[in-house]
């Protein structure tokens, strides 16, 4: 049998078939091209006092982004605490109680644009609502900016992992007399329990790498974290202003700080899909 | 459809008959029911008013810079901290024609991954290269800056730009010298950046289409594109117009890596070789070193634009996909 040259309609099939597998490479190669990069340049940076020093003036080398390290993990992590509370309480009301209510459906819709909302903007909120009143830059504001953002994720996550949960459990342990906050609790938290982690991770994944939220609330210092008070060393600001100067060890550094950042990022994503998948089988 | 919490808790009970059977330890749940009922009522309705609350704050904030320069905000060039002289038409610009440029090359690059996806790649494929793909949206933003300022750009100005210059140099768009970074660098990155939000979704949509209907088609004798082109695509037409305001938004209000390689200037220029600025470039350089009331009062206004234009954007990619997801949960 002989094949025929494609003309006509199954030409442009062909060349349709081969610009989507294109298009996919050109995705692929994007993202290892960036982690490539990454990891080539900021390997040279990361040694012992990367992680145990403070920074050193411009033009000494030497030195590190100890500061940076805890005051990143501390923002996080004071984020987290404030976010994590509030969203699974909203997302328990969307998925357990907002059957038929207005409320619910707008708080569905406020998430989901929240979700798409510029990070910066909600920097200049927490700008105007905490550095201005307060009368100077804090991780206060930072942590807050951070949890703003954090907020809708969990919130929507939340609500879609409790729908999953078949409808049999909560009768049953209605049924055997439990209350509804502990059925909530206590049963269904503990049936959704892979898919809370996931959207709490997500969260966190989406969070730890932001930096415009924090350019002008926690600001950044070279000196030790104190406390939220005042302005916070952080990662992620300190790659900006690095990368923007003109000395050759900043620049390494905030090459070093990337690939922390990346690395981090990346690890949280892929945990919250591996406890996404363990929840599906 | 699942329905979920179809059962009756005991607060929608009459209080009275079961006080009757079993007396203080009953009215105690309810109590702690309606507690906890309300608790998340109030956690959920943070939600919006955070929304809310921020555009109201922006709009407090940068009543004095409204009030100095009204209407003429938008229309000028001027942004002169030292003479106080602010105008925002410039960062509205850069922040369309940036935004401009990524889906120019997203949406037809989302389209084709999506198609790739679902029809071509078989199964073991898809799922490895659809979890890649998504990986680029977990990349954070100054991430991208780094390889765009550093890596990206100076790719541009070697490999890309010169060439773009002889062919196409004729055109306005693509004169002058080739500096790497740019309104054109900018636009491509941003490309990248949402190119994963617009492609997850597109591919369920185009999953979402019934085989029966597909396959009519394919049984009719139609290629795999003349399927999606004619079938897939008009079917699932909301959802894919959802899913580029989706990514339109993250578009605009993309904030790091735009302000690492577009250059940072207040202009307006032809040349997408030109260095420019968008509103959130604009805010991330310079609020930190704001001081002047009206000068802070003039980047909150870029604010609110910015707050204003991605809330109409997200409103409309919200009402899109609902719209979809309504329809065919139904079953059509």
């Amino acid at each position: 049998m002989k094949l025929r040259p494609p003309t006509g309609r199954r030409l442009a099939n062909l060349v349709v078939s081969l610009w989507a597998g294109a298009s996919a490479l050109i995705g692929m190669v994007i993202l290892f091209w960036i982690l490539y990069v990454v990891v080539s340049r900021g390997l040279g940076a990361l040694n012992l006092d990367f992680f145990t020093h403070l920074p050193t003036p411009p033009g000494m080398s030497g030195g590190g982004l100890a500061n940076a390290i805890v005051g990143t993990l501390v923002l996080t992590a004071a984020a987290t605490l404030l976010a994590v509370p509030i969203g699974l309480m909203a997302g328990i009301y969307l998925a357990e109680f907002s059957e038929d209510s207005k409320a619910g459906d707008y708080s569905r819709f406020s998430a989901n644009v929240l979700m798409g909302m510029p990070s910066i903007i909600v920097g200049v909120f927490a700008y105007t609502l905490v550095v201005v009143p307060l009368g100077n830059f804090s991780g206060y504001a930072g942590a807050l900016a951070l949890a703003i953002l954090m907020l809708p994720v969990i919130t929507r996550t939340t609500e879609d992992m409790l729908r999953l949960v078949p409808n049999t459990l909560r009768e049953s342990a209605l049924a055997l007399g439990a209350p509804r906050w502990k059925v909530t609790l206590v049963i269904v938290f503990r049936a959704a329990k892979g898919g809370l982690i996931t959207g709490v991770l997500l969260a966190v994944a989406r969070v730890s790498g932001e930096t415009a939220p924090l350019l002008f609330t926690a600001l950044n210092s070279p000196y030790w974290f104190h406390s939220l008070g005042e302005p916070t060393p952080n990662l992620t600001v300190t790659i900006f202003n690095y990368a923007m100067s003109p000395y050759p060890d900043w620049q390494q550094k905030a090459w070093g700080a990337s690939l922390l950042i990346t690395v981090g990022v990346l690890i949280i994503t892929v945990l919250a899909r591996f406890f996404l998948r363990e929840k599906k089988v | 459809m699942l329905k979920p919490a179809q059962t009756r808790g005991p607060e929608d009970l009459p209080a009275a008959s079961l006080t009757a059977v079993k007396g203080r330890k009953v009215r105690t749940a309810v109590r702690g029911d309606q507690t906890f009922r309300w608790l998340t009522f109030f956690c959920s309705l943070l939600v919006p008013l955070v929304m809310l609350a921020i555009g109201l704050e922006l709009l407090l904030s940068s009543w004095p810079a409204v009030k100095q320069f009204g209407w003429g905000f938008f229309f000028s060039q001027e942004w002169n901290p030292v003479l106080q002289e602010f105008g925002a038409a410039s960062s509205i610009f850069g922040t369309l024609v940036s935004t401009l440029i990524a889906m120019f090359i997203a949406v037809p690059l989302s389209l084709a991954i999506a198609l790739f996806l679902v029809e071509l790649a078989p199964p073991r494929v898809s799922r490895t290269v659809g979890t890649l793909i998504e990986l680029l949206a977990a990349v954070p933003s100054i991430i991208y800056g780094m390889w765009g300022l550093f890596v990206f750009a100076p790719f541009m100005a070697r490999y890309v730009q010169p060439v773009l210059g002889e062919t196409l140099g004729f055109l306005p768009l693509f004169q002058g010298p080739p500096l790497g970074i740019g309104m054109l660098t900018a636009g491509i990155i941003l490309a990248f950046m949402v190119l994963p939000f617009i492609s997850a979704i597109t591919r369920d949509v185009f999953q979402l289409v019934p085989p029966v209907v597909k396959e009519s088609a394919f049984g009719m004798g139609a290629t795999t594109w003349e399927v999606t082109y004619k079938v897939t695509i008009p079917y699932g037409l909301v959802g894919i117009i959802g899913a580029v305001f989706l990514g339109l938004g993250r578009a605009l209000g993309e904030t790091m890596a735009v302000t690492f390689v577009i250059g940072n200037a207040h202009r307006i220029s032809a040349s997408l070789f030109a260095p420019g600025n968008t509103i959130a470039s604009t805010l991330a350089n310079e609020f930190s070193e704001a001081t002047e009331p009206l000068y802070v009062s003039s980047l909150v206004a870029l604010g609110l634009v910015l707050y204003l234009i991605t809330y109409l954007v997200q409103v409309v990619s919200q009402m899109m996909l609902r719209r979809m997801y309504r329809a065919w949960s139904v079953g059509l």
